[in-house]
């Protein structure tokens, strides 16, 4: 220890010496050909060009960062691993699925002025702190998980000027859920479970809303931990209420437990249930098994006449890739995330005569929320003033197969609403 | 006695074979938990040395090193030739694995064993490159040995240069962006890095500087320390106190020099001192092993963030300051509170039964039951940043002094109580709970003392943090935090305070810096623990007692000399 | 200051009588209230038991292995519940071969029992390493040291298997003949927790007889009881620690197996929480006690299962299988506090280290 504190104490000092680094408020500059009231970034001709991600890669939740993380990187290599000839170098931190992590990842982020956008965050705690921070350096972000409906509320403030999403509000979701219900389905009592997560307690909740305004009753709105494996003691409870049907909205793993206990349970065997996008995936049938034949999800529209063979391609591609299937639901919109941040650089980029390139940070904001039909794996992107990008087609998946290699939305699951 | 001469000349060359084998599992075993390819990313020197391959060479460096130790027999040449055999162990199993990942897809149960790994084991040449897998490990290997005959005078600056070197390389990123600016830093970055990594050129200067300043000091080092041996006490003091106040000012200096994000992550580690010194309180002081200290930590986050709130689930809109004492004194009558019904429980079962406090405290923020209350998943949102007068700690910067002081507040505390009669008393505990008591030591107030001073630091803590992050989530009270606080105060040194700052660097602050290693954190937490454990219980920064302690057969009570006597008889006094 | 301290000392006598007159009226006022609303006929509440006995069965087998360890070392084997996890997880793959090749469904018996061998053997094998690797050389250090390692290791050994395997689940392929219900006496129970049920009951068994009944199992007594005395006798103690470990690891191993069997899913996290509830089992049984460990496993399985209705629901407490862990922890505390030596009532002797 004591042979390094003097080189150590050097370097400090040097540090210091070099004077005070005190980073100003972006402010309006002009760079090479480019003018912009928040800041440019600067690319030297054949230097790359830094995306940053900040998603939760470690940790318990690490599957849904991997996940998403993966999505860009397959976005990345879609393009050649290069945007206007330069490299595209994908750096990131993880931001662990908390608000703490969100706020470390998005400062130290912040601090690297090389970074053009960023993707994330994956879940909406660590977005509520974390998008101003990045947002005050400058740094536009497109998170491809958040679904919280405050992320993108009008009254949000101008604070989260530089957030977009291309995960859709928990707000479309849920309402179409109760409306399917109660209209399609002609169901009358309905019982909810969330499991402690801001996305399925939220959802549950719009749902809930939904369905009692349309005159419907819950006849229970139980609550689980996502680690919980028996679920059947607190399905029988449901059962004494006697639902027609469950609304679980919740991920994987659980929701598989919960889907293959309630056939088991007595005065379950007919009740409907019915999923979210969360466990919209064949993950899923793995884990249900045949309980899931029958089940309903609501998802974004992933009709094979838009969007099917492209998102096919896509799987093939991350098999090859990774060697595993798609941990989590929201790969997809990863992708879409990062090729809506391409194709928004290159609308905006300039580059002079040496070959260098210059893009304006307020340029590229406003370019991002001018996305327009924008053609995603996900759906056809709109963003509107607030940064929803989501396609707010929502549609309803029957189950027919739980058969992993039949998995084809569109026909099985099959989309039978609207 | 009669079969040593055979030994002799049979053992080594099986020994270093064995420990090159053994190295080469663990060479394995980083290649398939993935980290050989996560760090192949980071490059340390761009296009000649990644990270990833640093961790093969190493292995195969350790098992040169070990192969060559002890048994040396007369020959000069010896060790080398069993390092570089170790060494070829280590490269005979990694071989192995390729050839294995080549025949078979191994793809479908190890998820890292992917191309790109095995590319990066066998320098992208699949089977073909094995001779030179074979030759290079042997070469590492004998550099390995060759480094354990070395004088000390040329090994330690050699060692040092290319700690520093790797260092820097590491650590690129962070100095890249304390360089990022204008001027004479930026030369010095252009100088050193391309891209994301050192320059041949970068490290070459790297290594030459630390050389030649490492050489220099072990030359003059010497002559520095005599010189301040000799110089009269009340000078040292004056010199000792002089540098006490450098650090001190460089410290204040820190987020004007570093940026928001260094101080960010100073403010990370500071927040995890603090838990650190509560939980050490109660663990390192008085011996009561509790794995549920992130219930205070939530108890005075939730406090602040209801008291402060402007939001949805704010009750009174107190400023910080005001709400700050409340935090500390909830937090303290909750630690008390939990406290009570486990006094009567020991040890390990102490730990179960605290581990079970924790889990309770953060399913009940969590439930539905509460949320009219706390606001359940969807978290208290809304916390205004503290002001005093016109000056806001808006940015990390300036919530860096905010948690420096209260460290430093809270160090003082501990130190004081630590010396205090109540200290002495929480150590007789920690020695013997029966002897302790015999001697007239109220157990029921000692203990709970230390649970309410633990959960006060742990309260405080928190209190800061949701001023910090803005709004609290029940999601940031996890167990694992309170397996990170117990595992960095286990690594800085339980019991001592400036070891749990220490430890705080080295779990909070380094994987906040080395992004690659985030992922494996916990993997490497694990091992730390296991490891720490068995090579250096006493922790990286030992207190004074627990380290005579552990180690009281080598200094046979030499230490206990009057000056000990006689701090012990001022203390007496108090 | 010394003053203030003396007068809490009898505070501390009243915390705990109130502490205990809350639980008791809380669990009381809940239970009249779940009765008096009649919200739940008979047949549920038999139902919670069945399901309780089935998870409490799994709980039971793992709280085996924590009773063996404490019993012999005292000490509390923290990364037990990775021990169980690596079991179930290595034999996925075996399993899931089977399944694909059809092999499962044409020969169920013979593949189920491989599935479970080789289970059983990743326990042992990766229990006996630990004890070898991280335990042995802390023996006689003080307490807190061993736990402490053992919680490195069980962090070390979750995140080594998500390294290796992936951070995602695995499913374990369906077993046509286990799918449906068998009615037993009126019941209509399920299969595969009529075969959990059994297969524990056999296991737990097995392991009383051969602790009761064979030379090991009586050395290994010896050693639990006086490790010195028993070292003079000449029983090689180190044999007999390793010994418990291996034993304890292989009904893991088979929990492991049970729990792929009814829930299916495996993955690098599954280990933890039913660790810590098996943990809460053995010592609400008794720590240390084999009996014991079965029936605070059951015990605790049923409580999980039919707690929340029978003592929340009263309350009026909105989603109370939320709250199944708040119940258990509290169980865990009570017994702790108020009856240390467990329901099977031996004394609990607080050894040296």
């Amino acid at each position: 220890m004591k042979r390094m504190r003097i080189p150590i104490a050097l370097v400090v000092a040097l540090m210091v010496a070099g004077g005070p680094y005190f980073v100003p408020a972006a402010p309006a500059a002009t760079v090479g050909p480019v003018t912009d009231p928040v800041g440019v970034v600067k690319i030297a001709k054949g230097a790359s060009l830094t995306i940053a991600y900040w998603m939760v890669v470690a940790g318990p939740d690490a599957s849904l960062g991997i996940d998403t993380r993966r999505g860009a990187e397959i976005a990345i290599a879609d393009k050649g691993g290069k945007l206007l000839g330069h490299p595209i170098k994908l750096i990131g931190e993880d931001s662990g699925c908390n608000a703490e992590g969100g706020v470390t990842a998005a400062t130290k982020l912040a601090a690297n002025k090389a970074i053009v956008a960023a993707i994330g965050s994956n879940c909406s705690s660590e977005a509520v702190p974390g998008a101003p921070i990045l947002w005050k350096a400058g740094i536009v972000t497109v998170s491809p998980s958040n679904t919280a409906p405050k992320l993108t509320a009008p009254d949000r403030g101008p604070t989260y000027d530089g957030y977009l999403r291309t995960a859709h509000n928990d707000k479309v979701q849920g309402r179409v859920a109760a409306e399917f219900a109660y209209k399609v389905l002609k169901l009358k009592k309905a019982a909810t479970v969330h499991d402690g997560s801001p996305y399925a307690e939220g959802l549950q909740g719009v749902f809930t809303e939904t369905f009692k305004k349309l005159g419907g009753t819950i006849t229970a709105q139980e609550a689980i931990s996502p680690t919980d494996t028996d679920m059947r003691p607190m399905l029988t409870k449901i059962a004494v209420g006697k639902p027609d049907m469950i609304y679980y909205p919740i991920f994987i793993s659980a929701g598989g437990h919960i889907t293959r206990q309630a056939k088991e349970v007595s005065g379950l065997a007919n009740v409907k249930l019915m999923g979210a996008d969360g466990m919209f995936s064949p993950d899923f049938m793995k884990a249900a098994g045949d309980a899931a034949v029958g089940m309903y999800h609501s998802s974004p529209d992933l009709s094979p006449e838009a969007l099917g063979p492209a998102y096919k391609v896509f799987q093939e591609k991350h098999q090859k890739k990774y060697g595993e299937k798609p941990l989590a639901p929201f790969h997809a919109h990863a992708y879409d995330a990062a090729m809506m941040i391409f194709a928004a650089i290159e609308k905006v980029a300039k580059k002079d005569a040496a070959g260098n390139t210059y893009i304006g940070r307020k340029a590229l904001r406003d370019a991002l929320y001018a996305t327009k039909n924008f053609k995603g794996l996900t759906g056809t992107l709109t963003c509107d003033k607030y940064g929803d990008c989501a396609d707010p087609k929502i549609a309803v998946y029957q189950t027919l197969s739980a058969d992993t290699a039949k998995w084809d939305p569109g026909k099985n699951p099959k989309k039978i609403y609207p | 006695m009669e079969r040593a001469p055979v030994s002799r000349y049979r053992r080594p060359w099986i020994a270093a074979v064995q420990k090159g084998l053994l190295c080469g599992g663990v060479a394995v075993f980083l290649a398939l938990v993935g980290m050989v390819e996560t760090f192949a990313g980071r490059q340390i020197i761009v296009g000649v040395f990644s990270l990833g391959l640093a961790l093969p060479v190493l292995t195969a460096v350790v098992a040169g090193y070990q192969g060559s130790q002890r048994q040396a027999g007369g020959v000069r040449g010896a060790p080398v030739v069993r390092g570089a055999l170790a060494g070829a162990a280590v490269g005979a199993v990694v071989s192995a694995l390729v050839v294995l990942g080549n025949l078979v897809n191994m793809r479908s149960m190890f998820v890292s064993a992917s191309p790109a790994m095995f590319a990066a084991l066998s320098f992208g040449r699949g089977t073909s490159g094995i001779p030179l897998v074979l030759l290079g490990a042997a070469a590492v290997g004998a550099v390995g040995a060759a480094a354990s005959f070395l004088s000390a005078g040329v090994r330690r600056p050699l060692v040092t240069a290319l700690a520093w070197t790797l260092g820097v390389g590491l650590f690129q990123e962070l100095l890249q962006i304390l360089l990022h600016a204008e001027g004479a830093r930026s030369a010095v970055r252009e100088l050193l890095f391309i891209e994301d990594g050192l320059s041949i050129r970068g490290a070459t200067i790297v290594f030459a500087l630390s050389w030649g300043s490492s050489t220099v000091w072990a030359r003059r080092g010497g002559a520095v320390r005599q010189w301040h041996g000799r110089l009269p006490a009340p000078r040292q003091r004056v010199l000792r106190l002089g540098s006490l106040g450098g650090a001190v000012a460089l410290l204040l200096l820190v987020p004007l020099a570093a940026g928001p994000f260094i101080s960010q992550v100073l403010v990370l580690v500071g927040l995890f001192a603090l838990l650190g010194l509560g939980l050490n309180v109660v663990v390192g002081f008085a011996g009561l092993l509790d794995l549920g200290y992130v219930a205070f930590f939530a108890i005075g986050a939730y406090t602040l963030g209801l008291l402060t709130s402007v939001g949805e689930y704010g009750i009174v809109g107190l400023s910080f300051w005001a709400a700050v004492p409340v935090a500390v004194a909830v937090s303290l009558v909750a630690g008390v509170l939990l406290g009570v019904p486990v006094l009567g429980i020991r040890g390990d079962y102490l730990a179960i039964a605290t581990l079970g406090f924790g889990e309770i405290i953060r399913i009940l923020v969590l439930s539905d039951f509460l949320r009219p209350w706390l606001g359940g998943s969807q978290g208290v949102l809304g916390i205004p940043k503290p002001m005093i007068g016109g000056f806001e700690f808006r940015g990390p910067e300036q919530l860096f002094y905010l948690t420096l002081v209260s460290c430093a507040l809270v160090i003082f505390v501990a130190m004081r109580l630590r010396d205090s009669r109540l200290g002495r008393a929480w150590m007789a505990v920690r020695e013997d709970e029966d002897v302790a008591e015999a001697m007239g030591i109220n157990l029921v107030n000692v203990k709970l003392m230390a649970f309410a001073m633990g959960a006060a630091f742990g309260g405080l803590s928190g209190a800061i943090f949701a001023v910090m992050v803005g709004s609290v989530f029940p999601h940031s009270f996890q167990l694992l935090i309170s397996i990170n606080v117990l595992s960095l105060i286990i690594v800085g040194g339980m019991g001592s305070m400036p070891g749990v700052i220490v430890g705080s660097l080295f779990l909070v602050g380094l994987p906040e810096l080395l992004r690659e290693f985030a992922e494996y954190r916990f993997l490497i937490y694990g091992a730390a623990l296991v490891l720490m454990m068995q090579l250096r219980p006493e922790g990286l920064w030992p207190a004074e007692a627990l380290k005579r302690e552990l180690h009281a057969s080598e200094e046979v009570g030499a230490a206990a000399g009057p000056e000990d006597l006689a701090a012990s008889d001022r203390r007496g006094g108090g | 200051m010394q003053s203030s301290l003396m007068r809490r000392l009898s505070v501390v006598d009243l915390y705990l009588w109130a502490f205990r007159i809350v639980v008791l009226v809380v669990v009381v006022w809940g239970m009249i209230g779940t009765i008096m609303a009649r919200r739940y006929p008979g047949e549920v509440w038999i139902d919670f038991v069945v399901y309780g006995l089935s998870q409490g069965s799994i709980y039971a087998l793992i709280a085996l292995g924590y009773t063996m360890v404490y019993g012999i070392l005292r000490m509390i084997n923290f990364a037990h519940g990775e021990v169980f996890m690596s079991g179930a997880y290595t034999a996925y793959f075996v399993a899931a071969a089977f399944g694909r090749s059809g092999y499962l469904d044409r020969n169920p018996v013979v593949s189920l029992l491989v599935v479970l061998a080789v289970a059983m053997i990743t326990s042992t094998a990766i229990a006996v390493l630990l004890e070898r690797v991280a335990y042995r050389p802390l023996r006689g250090s003080p307490r807190l040291v061993p736990l402490i390692a053992a919680i490195g290791a069980s962090f070390f050994l979750q995140y080594a298997f998500r390294g290796f395997f992936g951070s995602g689940f695995q499913a374990y392929p369906e077993t046509q003949v286990l799918k449906g219900t068998w009615a037993i006496a009126g019941i209509s129970i399920l299969r595969t927790q009529a075969v959990v049920l059994v297969a524990a009951v056999l296991m737990m068994l097995g392991l009383y007889a051969f602790v009761m009944r064979t030379k090991t199992g009586t050395a290994m007594r010896a050693v639990s009881e006086d490790r010195e005395a028993a070292a003079l006798m000449g029983i090689d103690v180190d044999r007999a620690i390793v010994i418990a470990f291996a034993v304890g690891a292989s009904m893991a191993g088979a929990a492991g197996f049970l729990y792929a069997l009814v829930f299916k899913q495996v993955h690098f996290f599954m280990g933890f929480i039913p660790g810590i509830k098996a943990f809460t089992a053995a010592v609400l049984g008794g720590i240390g006690n084999i009996p014991g460990a079965m029936l605070g496993g059951l015990f605790l399985g049923i409580f999980e299962s039919a707690g929340p209705i029978l003592f929340l629901d009263g309350l009026g407490i909105v989603a109370p299988y939320q709250l199944k862990d708040v119940i258990a922890f509290t169980m865990l505390v009570m017994v702790l506090i108020f009856r240390p030596s467990g329901i099977m009532g031996e004394r609990l002797v607080v050894k040296k280290a």
